[in-house]
């Protein structure tokens, strides 16, 4: 595993995306391309949304966009987010600086799309210990087993998107969490278990 | 407030706020999400939700309820639209208003259901028998599509015309941040005297598309003609970016014309004075705007999601007085910038492309 | 001095181009005579077909609007959407309603919609000079069957009886106008039909035996005739289908 301190050095890949990932992040716009992939029912989707809510609640730019039609049968989806500083020209993201993967057919597909520098997350409660890459992060979280632990193997999701919170963050974590109120909080019960699923996440990559 | 929302939504959203209250359509992929959300809202707009037996009944649908004076339209992708062709030429024969939302995919045949803007020869030619064209408006954000479907209404309303918004899979899918109600001013609009909704009090109408004799079939097709010339003189819409200091410029549309901003911007830094002409109406082309960048502009290229179709018309607004280049992917696959950087440079920068 | 017979206000003052002996004339009249009785001539909608009815807004004295071929009923299904309260027909041939609209019709009824379709059938394509329609028997010589419809070219649509089977058609009767008491149950008929209408049943449609003399090649008398011997034997013909509280409409 690559355990690079991703955080440390600023969150946006020093790869060659595109020409504002080039340039130092401290000074300059950031913008943060995802790809965020898995099973249909995993939720991929809708942590697209969260992100996408909370970058639209801190005064981003944002767009969001799931992959349709024929790759959505055969139960697989995925969707690209960008969250930026500065008005989103190309809205499709061939080439993300950050990737979750719940699923291994996701993390073969993805694994080389990645820009160098980028981080994946992956799920390891179900994607085997395979070949990786040295030039980007990987972070292996067992979240289904995390969110099995909190009583609902349902916010799998969510414990991912805390743990991508705390290593890759685009907005505060205020943001997020009230993006993702906005979004699933309208049952108290259902509220309260999407925060712990967030904190969890959080508490586990503070771990690593 | 700004909230997410998917461009199909956007599109029957601002319809109903535009006063629609009547869809006729069929479900097709990637446009799906037009015919939902008119299935959740329309009833509760005091409106009504129609699933037609198929894109053919339902353009006839959109022909009876605008015939008889009604805001009403549909929306399709490609095939679909293809299979509406016959009624936008019997819509503009009748002189109907209505608005047909056409969310581009791969073709020919049932092709695939990725973004692609193909339809763009269909779309913007006149597609069906007879001399005639549809108003045809391209937005490229989601917010876009709320003013441009508002507006879409009042011109097809205006001139009597159907209007077409020309959307790829990309925007109808995407989620973006909108404000409503949007920007558009609704305009004031003339009564519909012409419509055939019951004669109770008035002469009574016919809305027909038939001449009985080849004189009165010239003399309509001459008044048809003389609209057209006017929605060509008053509806050239585009915009602009970074074209002031421009030596070379990108056209293009839509989800292609956000890809080709971001190339631009490597462009850009890279030194290279390069900006984007973004054709806002397909059908009438934005001719005068791009002819006034012909004198400054060294090499054009055209970047669309086909094989090449826009192309043609800007080749024939620049008219041989700079190369014209064009880049595009089909098939429902989107062009990385870099790949439109490249292109750039081998086409226009050495020369690749002649004028 | 008395008057005993006007021209029904449901009709315009307009000559028809009708052949002599086609009986597009006397449906004519019996629909005007109906929007005229029942007081809807300004809150009708009719809807012109493609075809030799395809002029029929010259006639009618209420609005009309002119379909595609085939599209009448799909046509008819927008106006009466956009407007509910209005009445809103459609005056259609074999060809438009029984073939090229065949869909149009089988779906409008299967919805219920609540307009009144009227079916012309001849037997024949008349506007384009005398072509097989979906409707020609088996044995007719048509200029696109010369030498008489045979199997291989399919069978005679009965389409009323099509229709009797689907559930959104609250009424459906097959009639014919070839003699004087014909012609008043035919008006029995559509005055039903468009009463189901206004009453908001669901989908109404007459069928009704038609004459070409021009195209069948004979005298206005024997193609009345013909439609006696050789069209009446094969059509089902009467009330096919009533509303429920008639005992019609199924569980």
């Amino acid at each position: 595993m690559t355990e690079q301190g991703i955080k440390q050095r600023g969150m946006a890949p020093q790869g060659t995306d595109t020409a504002e990932a080039a340039k130092p992040v401290t000074a300059k716009p950031v913008t943060t391309k995802y790809v965020l992939a898995g099973f249909g029912g995993q939720g991929v989707l809708f942590v697209g949304k969260v992100l996408a809510q909370a970058g639209m609640m801190a005064k981003k730019q944002v767009t969001w966009i799931p992959a349709y039609g024929p790759e959505m049968r055969g139960g697989t989806a995925n969707c690209s987010v960008i969250i930026s500083d500065r008005k989103i020209g190309s809205p499709t993201v061939g080439k993300p600086s950050v990737c979750l993967t719940m699923n291994q057919a996701a993390y073969e597909k993805f694994l080389h799309t990645i820009v160098p520098g980028g981080v994946l997350y992956v799920n390891s409660s179900i994607v085997a210990d395979l070949p990786g890459r040295d030039d980007i992060r990987i972070v292996k979280a067992p979240v289904n087993d995390l969110a099995h632990d909190l009583g609902s193997a349902k916010v799998a999701n969510i414990v991912m998107l805390g743990i991508m919170q705390a290593l890759t963050p685009s907005v505060s974590d205020k943001e997020l969490e009230d993006a993702l109120m906005q979004l699933a909080g309208k049952k108290p019960e259902l509220a309260e278990l999407n925060r712990q699923a967030l904190k969890a996440g959080m508490e586990f990559a503070n771990r690593l | 407030m700004a909230i997410l929302m998917k461009g199909n939504e956007a599109i029957a959203e601002a319809a109903i706020q535009a006063g629609c209250r009547l869809f006729c359509g069929y479900p097709i992929t990637p446009s799906t999400e037009i015919p939902e959300y008119m299935a959740k809202k329309m009833k509760k707009a005091g409106g009504t939700y129609l699933q037609a037996e198929s894109e053919v009944a339902a353009i006839y649908m959109v022909y009876g309820a605008g015939a008889a004076g009604a805001r009403v339209m549909s929306g399709t992708s490609s095939p679909g639209f293809s299979l509406m062709q016959e009624g936008l030429s019997y819509l503009f024969a009748a002189e109907i208003p209505c608005v047909i939302a056409d969310v581009m995919r791969g073709g020919p045949g049932l092709g695939g259901l990725g973004p692609t803007q193909a339809d763009y020869f269909q779309l913007t030619k006149g597609g069906g028998h007879g001399d005639y064209h549809p108003i045809v408006l391209a937005p490229a954000t989601v917010q876009e599509m709320i003013d441009l479907t508002k507006e879409a209404f009042d011109l097809a309303d205006i001139y009597r015309n159907p209007v077409i918004l020309a959307v790829d899979g990309i925007l109808g899918q995407m989620m973006e941040p909108v404000e409503f109600p949007g920007t558009y001013k609704a305009k004031i609009l003339p009564a519909k005297t012409w419509a055939a909704d019951g004669c109770e009090g008035r002469p009574k109408n016919n809305v027909i598309s038939y001449y009985l004799s080849s004189e009165a079939g010239e003399a309509d097709n001459l008044r048809w003609g003389k609209k057209m010339a006017q929605m060509q003189a008053a509806e050239q819409r585009f915009a602009e970016l970074s074209l002031d200091d421009a030596e070379y410029a990108f056209v293009a549309f839509g989800t292609s014309s956000r890809i080709t901003e971001t190339a631009i911007d490597m462009l850009r830094s890279e030194g290279v004075k390069v900006g984007l002409f973004r054709p806002i109406s397909l059908w009438p082309f934005p001719v005068e705007g791009l002819q006034k960048r012909v004198p400054q502009i060294k090499g054009w290229m055209s970047i669309e999601l086909s094989a090449g179709q826009m192309v043609q018309d800007v080749r024939l607004a620049v008219n041989g007085r700079a190369p014209v280049g064009f880049y595009g992917r089909q098939g429902g696959m989107i062009p990385e910038p870099e790949e439109i950087v490249a292109a750039f440079k081998t086409q226009i920068l050495q020369g690749g492309v002649q004028r | 001095m008395k008057t005993v017979f006007a021209k029904t206000a449901g009709l315009t003052d307009r000559v028809t181009h009708y052949c002599p002996g086609c009986t597009h004339g006397i449906i004519h009249r019996l629909i005007g005579e109906i929007l005229e009785e029942m007081e809807i001539i300004g809150k009708t909608v009719g809807v012109a077909p493609v075809g030799c009815a395809g002029f029929c807004e010259n006639y009618f004295a209420c609005d009309i609007i002119g379909a595609a071929h085939g599209r009448a009923v799909a046509v008819a299904t927008g106006a009466k959407r956009a407007h509910p309260d209005r009445v809103v027909f459609t005056y259609q041939g074999d060809g438009d309603g029984a073939s090229i609209g065949l869909a149009e019709t089988v779906s409008a009824a299967a919805r219920g919609e609540k307009l009144t379709s009227i079916f012309v059938n001849n037997a024949i394509y008349g506007m384009t000079g005398g072509q097989m329609a979906p409707t020609t028997l088996l044995g007719m010589k048509t200029a696109t069957s010369p030498y008489g419809r045979d199997e291989s070219m399919g069978y005679p649509l009965d389409l009323p009886k099509l229709l009797a089977q689907v559930r959104g058609a609250a009424y459906v009767a097959s009639v014919s106008v070839d003699n004087p008491q014909a012609v008043r149950e035919a008006k029995k008929a559509l005055k039903k039909a468009f009463q189901v209408q206004l009453d908001g049943l669901g989908y109404s449609f007459v069928s009704i035996l038609s004459t070409c003399p021009t195209n069948w090649g004979v005298t206005p008398v024997e193609a009345l005739e013909w439609v006696r011997t050789k069209m009446k034997p094969y059509f089902a013909l009467g009330e096919l289908k009533v509303p429920a509280e008639e005992g019609g409409g199924e569980e």
